[in-house]
């Protein structure tokens, strides 16, 4: 009884003691906070960042760049740098949450090809905020051994009567109506209600060949040959090519989303010259290679993608030529009225029989 | 007849949906394909994989760190409070009852935001503030399996024991104590799975670089979920297995039945 109660005491001690250790405050470290989407950095890298510099890598991580916005505006942790989607950077940007990047800081900013800073422009229009990290498309992938592949090249072919049933949209607004806009040869960023309008029209059209609207499910149908073709992101394809090799993956001629993810410095931030140290890490040859194959997504990364094999750098799937990237447009934010609409147009389409 | 097996195929279907998932999940573990929708062959990589990954391990003591120390405080916390609850005047301990019992029907998410918008006033987040989280929404469970306990001993007992000449404290650890410990090591149990389980409230109330495993296999959500995964939450359950059969036919189960 004794002995059960003093380990009981003892117990108890450590558990508060516990307590209060996590509890004060550690501002003058040399710590750097990153805000970055999940699974998207290789740990080891951050190892090795933290052996080399000594500064120490507190990592958060998010799933979509709404749930980072709110993450960010609720203010309880101050981060030193953040990655996120190009439009999400833009609202950002707008907002003054962004601080200018010091690129006599980042030398090795210079291994990034130049072209993907000129599409950042679209976000960033002097490039003075944002870096980009991965980027990529939007487009179908699909089943060699069932669908004609002469058709693969317009987004017509999801209207196919021949694929009823077959057919893997997107469920998600903003690339579901990419889709019937580009069709339509309008801009996806429009806010025009009748365009607008015309796309819902097709997505309605469109609904009964539907197989089903899916995101990231999408990858394991295609995979498991349950549909013909899906709309998805270029990485996720890339992926699904590795377990099937009767897949394939098309961006349609009239055009698509192309999207970059881009790391950014915001105002919250407390050690703004780590930050730029860890920028010019993710820059250099041997770290962007370690997070290429970690992520499996395009990198700008010039240096590290002429040290890929042949066959991998030639991918058009992973890396999407630059005439097809001149061919996409980036998403901007919408202000809060165009997006309701959307969202209404959206949900009439996912309701309607 | 009809009626005996329309009975046994009722209850076969919803042992099917109960443990269906988790044999899928635990088949999944053993596959040698990354993606869920291929067998690759048999394989046990996962598990390997799952002791050499520095994150997933830190994560897991992490969890384990939480949810037992906040189990241990709160059972602590939470038992001082049910004895005082039921020491009250029936009305006050209506009263006391009903507070408690809010933050137990509080959605997760209320609990979690506003005590993060609490914490953020006076301190950074940490380790320290998820405990603090975690320790709050486990009280309640801890004086909800006490308070019953409490109710059925007698009181006679304790007070004849101190007219025999013990301490209160000598009295409480050899009348009380005995009759109400299966409704505080219940509780304990409770808040610990609480806490293993929660994901809302640690998520507002976790500093940086800090995971526990709910936390971590919802950020994987959008890059597909790592098969380490599936082998942890496979041992994870076989853990959960043997502690049940442990407690309902160890030892001590069956000196309680034949107490009873």
């Amino acid at each position: 009884m004794k002995i059960k109660k003093a380990l009981c005491c003892l117990l108890i001690c450590l558990a508060i003691s516990w307590l209060f250790a996590g509890c004060g405050p550690k501002d003058s470290e040399n710590t750097l906070t990153v805000l970055n989407y999940g699974k998207y950095l290789d740990p080891d890298a951050i190892e090795m960042f933290e052996e080399e510099t000594g500064i120490k890598v507190e990592l958060e991580e998010y799933v979509t760049p709404e749930n980072m916005y709110t993450k960010y505006r609720a203010g309880a942790i101050d981060y030193d740098l953040i990655c996120t989607s190009d439009y999400m950077v833009e609202k950002l940007i707008q907002e003054g949450e962004v601080l200018e990047l010091d690129y006599s800081n980042i030398p090795l900013s210079e291994n990034l090809d130049s072209t993907y800073f000129e599409f950042s422009k679209s976000f960033d229009p002097e490039n003075k905020y944002a870096i980009p990290y991965f980027f990529g498309t939007v487009g179908i992938l699909y089943n060699k051994d069932m669908v004609d592949e002469s058709k693969v090249n317009s987004w017509n072919i999801l209207w196919d009567q021949e694929y009823s049933g077959q057919i893997i949209m997107a469920d998600s607004v903003r690339d579901s109506f990419m889709v019937a806009l580009k069709l339509l040869g309008c801009s996806l960023n429009t806010t025009d209600d009748a365009q607008l309008k015309e796309a819902q029209d097709l997505l309605l059209k469109q609904k009964p060949l539907v197989y089903s609207y899916l995101v990231d499910e999408a990858q394991d149908e295609m995979i498991s040959e349950n549909a013909a073709m899906a709309v998805v992101y270029s990485g996720e394809a890339g992926y699904a090519l590795e377990f099937n090799d009767k897949l394939a993956f098309s961006v349609p001629e009239e055009g698509s989303n192309m999207w970059i993810d881009s790391w950014f410095i915001p105002k919250s931030a407390r050690h703004k010259e780590n930050a730029e140290k860890f920028l010019n890490f993710l820059c250099r040859e041997d770290i962007s290679m370690m997070n290429f194959d970690y992520v499996y997504y395009a990198t700008p990364n010039q240096k590290t993608r002429k040290a890929l094999d042949l066959d991998l750098q030639e991918n058009t799937t992973i890396f999407p030529p630059t005439e097809t990237l001149n061919n996409c447009e980036v998403l901007k934010p919408l202000d809060d009225e165009t997006t309701m609409k959307l969202n209404l147009l959206w949900k009439e389409v996912k309701a309607a029989d | 007849m009809v009626k005996k097996s329309a009975e046994r195929i009722y209850l076969a279907l919803i042992f099917l949906f109960l443990y269906l998932p988790i044999a899928v999940l635990i088949i999944l573990s053993f596959n040698n394909s990354k993606t869920r929708v291929q067998w690759g062959g048999f394989t046990l990589k996962w598990y390997k994989n799952l002791f050499s990954s520095g994150s997933i391990m830190e994560a897991f003591g992490t969890t384990l760190l939480i949810s037992l120390t906040s189990a241990l405080i709160a059972t602590v916390l939470g038992t001082l409070a049910a004895l005082g609850i039921d020491a009250m005047k029936k009305r006050n301990q209506a009263i006391m009852v009903g507070a408690t019992n809010i933050p137990l029907l509080n959605a997760d998410i209320v609990t979690g935001i506003s005590m993060m918008l609490l914490f953020v006033r006076f301190t950074r987040l940490g380790m320290g503030t998820v405990l603090i989280a975690h320790i709050t929404f486990n009280i309640p469970y801890v004086i909800l399996n006490v308070l019953p306990k409490l109710k059925q001993s007698s009181r006679t007992t304790y007070e004849a024991a101190l007219d025999l000449g013990a301490t209160p404290v000598y009295a409480f650890f050899k009348i009380i104590w005995p009759q109400i410990r299966p409704g505080v090591f219940s509780g304990f149990l409770m808040a610990m799975t609480m806490s293993l389980d929660d994901f809302s409230v640690t998520y507002f109330t976790k500093g940086a670089g800090i995971h526990t495993l709910s936390t971590m296999i919802y950020t994987e959500m959008r890059k597909g979920i790592r098969p380490e995964m599936y082998a942890l939450s496979t041992l994870l359950f076989l853990l959960a297995l043997i502690l049940l059969l442990f407690m309902n036919f160890g030892p001590s189960a069956r000196r309680e039945e034949r107490d009873a």
